[in-house]
Parts: C-alpha cells; structure tokens; sequence
C-alpha cells in the first residue's frame, strides 16, 4: 500500500471508532426488531453485513414481519434508503474524477449517513482508503452488535428489552431533530407527517394496509407535496 | 406459502447497494430538476418521521414510557445530543419509567 493510502487508512479506522461503538448500540437494538421479526442470529448477521442500513434493515424487518410480498420489499427499500440516491450524488462530487471503477464500487458498499458525513468532512477529494479504514471498523461493530442483539435479546429480562427497543428510534430522532431546529419548513414538514402518521393509524379505515406500505404511501405523498410547495434553496443545502 | 427470508434479505441487499452504488458510477453530474432534487432531500426526514411515530409509542411495555422516551429524545437531540446519546438516553428514559413510576 503506497504511503498516502496508508495514510488515509489510519485516518479512517480513526475517526470510524466512535461510529462503530454508536453503530455497536443502535445495532443492538435492531438485533432485537429483528429476533422479534421471527429472523434468527444468522440471518439477522447476514441482513446487517449486506445491508449496512439501520432504517432500511428496520423497514426491512418489518415487511418479513408481515409476510408481505417481494415487491412490497422492495418499494419499501427504496423508499426507506431513497437518501442514500442524494449521498452517492454528492459523493461522486467529493471522489476523484478519474477514480477507478472497482473503488467505486467498494466505497458505495458501506455509504451510511454518519460515514458519508465524515467523508464530506474530509478536506478535498476522497481518498478511497479513507473509506476503507473507517468501514474496517464500522461494519463488525454494526454486524457483531446485529448478531448479539438476537442472541442477548431472549435472554435480558423484559424490561431492559422493553428500554432497548426505542434505541433505534432514538438514532432516528437524532437525525430528524438537528435539521428541523436549522429548517423552519422541515419543522412544519415533519410536524404535518406526524400527525398524519398518526391519523393513518387511528382511523379504522386504514386498518388494513400494512406499516410497511403507510410509510410508502406518507413518504411519497409528503415528500412530493412538499417539493412542489417548497422547493429547496441550493444555498439552504449547502449551508448545512 | 412462506415467502423466503434468504430472498428478502437479498432484495434488501440488493436494492440497498443499488441506490448506494448507480449514482456514484453512472452519473457524474448533478441532477438540474429542482423538484426532483428537493423531493430527494425531503424524502428522509419524512420515511424516518413516519415511522417513529406513532411506533414509539407501542415499542415498548406502555405507551407512557414510549411517549416519555419520544420527548425526552427530541429534548436533547435539539441541545445537540450525538446519535448515541440520543439514543442511549431514550433507552435509559424507558428503563427507569417502567422501573420505578409505572
């Protein structure tokens, strides 16, 4: 490996570390969501080292909860991960212009929110073993939190899984929160989407489409309502 | 029938690393439509709001402690609580309602 890469390496597993301890936690939980789902350690083990997605593994289970259908999954895993379209937007910005294809193709394996925000973070272009240093750590820590969580889950009394279960919304809220605090119109977006939320789940009508297939339905119809009434502001985007 | 665990789990995996993977290979501009662009941006905020709530409130062994854990979360997400705080507090929230209040 070429001094520089080397670099970046160290550089990644650096600043991976604490990802990997918070990925360990919120893992955990999703370890529970999915034992409760009916998967096993393995196939949950499985789910979280192909995926590396904690709100589209969590929309995912869901679905084999149900017993829906494929295509139901699908639409589900492009709705629930449709963020990650906009990251790899913006991180073929951020790597080099003539980086190689197979670079391409392993940096995208793990593209998280909290490793495309430290990978944005880094001054100039991406080096690749950036990337690779910090998944080094990042996907046993989600993996290996994933498989304990299933194992462990059975065994801890009620009440600490009962506490365990919100972990993952919690990583949720702290994502949502922070931008409505900056975004006045996202505010009001994510206030409309609650209530509506809670509305679908309150009227009897409602009572017979699955969870799965409500988010589908509230995000796009949300999402697309608000895009046409609000249009964001390039310099709003950047100023984040 | 039973559909196949292993068959969802390679639709998840696969769908996932496509939208992960397509844009950063194929397209190497940025897309003009500004609909399309502030749909993208608007469409995470609202999948995770969604399914948050009223979730939350049914996670856990009463619907107090859930409630209790959503506000609380929010609390210190706003003072800029890192994920894992928020996260771990939420949890620590619920254990200690359901231990000693409820």
């Amino acid at each position: 490996m070429k001094r520089e890469n080397r670099q970046a390496f160290k550089k990644g597993v650096r600043n991976g570390i604490p990802i990997a301890l918070g990925y360990f936690a919120v893992a955990f939980a999703l370890g529970i969501t999915a034992a409760n789902s009916g998967l096993t350690a393995f196939q949950a083990t499985l789910a979280s080292l192909t995926n590396n997605a904690s709100a589209g593994e969590y929309a995912g289970f869901t679905v084999i909860a149900a017993g829906a259908g494929y295509l139901e999954m699908v639409v589900m895993q492009i709705v629930a991960n449709a963020r990650y379209l906009l990251m790899s937007f913006a991180m073929s910005q951020k790597i080099p212009q003539d980086m190689k294809l197979h670079h391409r193709l392993f940096v995208a394996f793990d593209l998280t929110d909290e490793i495309f925000g430290i990978s944005i973070a880094e001054p100039g272009k991406l080096n690749p073993y950036f990337s690779y240093g910090a998944f080094s750590v990042a996907i046993p820590g989600w993996s290996l939190g994933t498989c304990l969580g299933v194992i462990m889950g059975n065994v801890l009394p009620l009440n600490v899984v009962s506490a365990l279960s919100v972990g993952l919304f919690g990583m949720f809220i702290a994502i949502v929160v922070p931008v409505t605090k900056k975004n006045k119109i996202l505010l009001g977006i994510v206030l409309v989407s609650m209530a509506l939320s809670f509305a679908f789940y309150k009227i009897p009508v409602f009572g017979g489409i699955s969870s799965g297939t409500k988010t589908i339905i509230l995000t796009v119809v949300i999402a697309l309502a608000a895009a046409i009434l609000f249009p964001v502001k390039e310099d709003e985007k950047n100023a984040e | 029938m039973q559909n196949n665990v292993y068959i969802y789990i390679g639709i998840m995996a696969l769908v996932t690393y496509l939208m992960r993977v397509l844009p950063m290979t194929i397209f190497r501009k940025e897309i003009k439509n500004k609909t399309i662009r502030s749909f993208l941006y608007y469409v995470p905020y609202v999948t995770l709001t969604v399914m948050t709530f009223p979730a939350i409130l049914e996670a856990t062994g009463s619907v107090w402690s859930g409630l209790a854990a959503l506000v609380v979360g929010v609390i210190i997400a706003w003072k800029g609580g890192s994920l894992l705080v928020v996260s771990v507090v939420s949890c620590a929230v619920v254990f200690v309602i359901e231990m000693f209040i409820l």
